[in-house]
């Protein structure tokens, strides 16, 4: 596949990703999850602790500073496809890296820089 | 379906710790001696989607919600080792800056969810697609039906590690029981989105999906050759 109909479809993914998270994710049920609430109705929930990053700006799916809750969770999401995407690049461009100076996919060697 | 700190005992905890590095370096040396060039990318869309979606919480039971796991979802996008990198990674944010998961539980939740449901999921996707027709709505199908199955599987591998290392006193048989039914529910739910993401897949780029790719013509393989000596 050639690599401008890659970077399209990339692209035009990451638009329906951020659209997901910024207009929908609000939207989003706010109930206890499956895990939660059996935890809740057999009665362990209160054997978990609070998270070790429960201050952080992001917690929780908000954002420090940002009233609206709407808002905060879109935005939210927003900076978490950011950092998940770009963790996802560093580390999968990385693997790659190394697959490449390996070969013997040939492709990527020596004769591949024009 | 996120483990919190203080559910399970540090030992058992640990022990996943050291279950879940074992996998996913696996993963990572597989997925470095088979990947393409054209994957990186795809990979990191892939762990952006199933972070967005994983926020779409669902609800299934009055006072109940479930939202995907994606382990089927990246597993057949972008085969099994890559996949399974996704969704540990997808874990990674969410712990570190989310505050969603516990820190002292990732290695159980990276086991849950990434090995159990992404390695595990792909295991049972391969298998129903033994039994279907070989065509591409059966990859949508098969792959549907085996996200459901995977949910229940991580809800068991939540079990078993409450029956191991689990802090309350409730007896087991009937945390087993409301985690399979819970996540019976959840499981259509992660089937239904499953199977419309990888149906909408195939119906753009087929030849985007991992776990369609033997029904792509040879011809796509060959069609590299000639850029190697170029």
């Amino acid at each position: 596949m050639d690599r401008k109909t890659l970077t399209l479809f990339v692209v035009g993914g990451l638009i329906v990703v951020l659209g997901l998270a910024f207009f929908v994710s609000p939207y989003a049920s706010s109930s206890p999850d499956g895990m939660e609430r059996v935890a809740i109705d057999k009665g362990f929930a209160d054997t978990a602790e609070e998270h070790a990053l429960a201050d952080a700006p992001l917690a929780d799916y908000g954002v420090k500073g940002v009233e609206d809750e709407s808002l905060a969770t879109g935005l939210a999401g927003v900076i978490g496809v950011a950092i998940t995407f770009g963790a996802g690049m560093i580390l999968f461009g990385l693997l790659r890296t190394i697959r490449a100076r390996r070969g013997p996919a040939g492709a990527t060697g020596t004769a591949a820089a024009p | 379906m996120h483990i919190p700190d203080g559910f399970i005992n540090t030992g058992v905890a640990l022990a996943a710790d050291v279950v879940a590095v074992g996998g996913v370096g696996v993963a990572m040396k597989k997925a470095t001696d088979t990947m393409e060039e054209k994957e990186a990318p795809l990979a990191g869309l892939v762990a952006a989607f199933v972070f967005a979606v994983q926020m779409l919480n669902f609800p299934v039971a009055a006072g109940t919600s479930g939202h995907l796991l994606g382990g089927v979802l990246a597993t057949v996008l972008v085969g099994p080792w890559l996949g399974a990198i996704c969704i540990a990674l997808v874990l990674t944010v969410q712990a570190l800056f989310f505050a969603d998961g516990g820190l002292s539980a990732l290695g159980l939740n990276i086991v849950n969810m990434a090995l159990i449901g992404g390695l595990g999921g792909y295991a049972v996707f391969v298998a129903i697609r033994g039994m279907l027709p070989k065509t591409k709505g059966m990859v949508v199908t098969a792959s549907a039906i085996a996200a459901g199955i995977s949910v229940i599987l991580a809800s068991i591998g939540f079990w078993i590690e409450y029956a191991l290392g689990g802090v309350g006193q409730v007896p087991l048989r009937t945390v087993f029981a409301a985690m399979v039914g819970t996540h019976f529910l959840i499981g259509i739910g992660e089937a239904l989105i499953t199977g419309l993401t990888i149906g909408a897949v195939m119906a753009v780029r087929p030849d985007l999906v991992f776990g369609a790719r033997d029904l792509m013509p040879k011809l796509e393989v060959r069609a590299a050759r000639p850029a190697v000596g170029r």
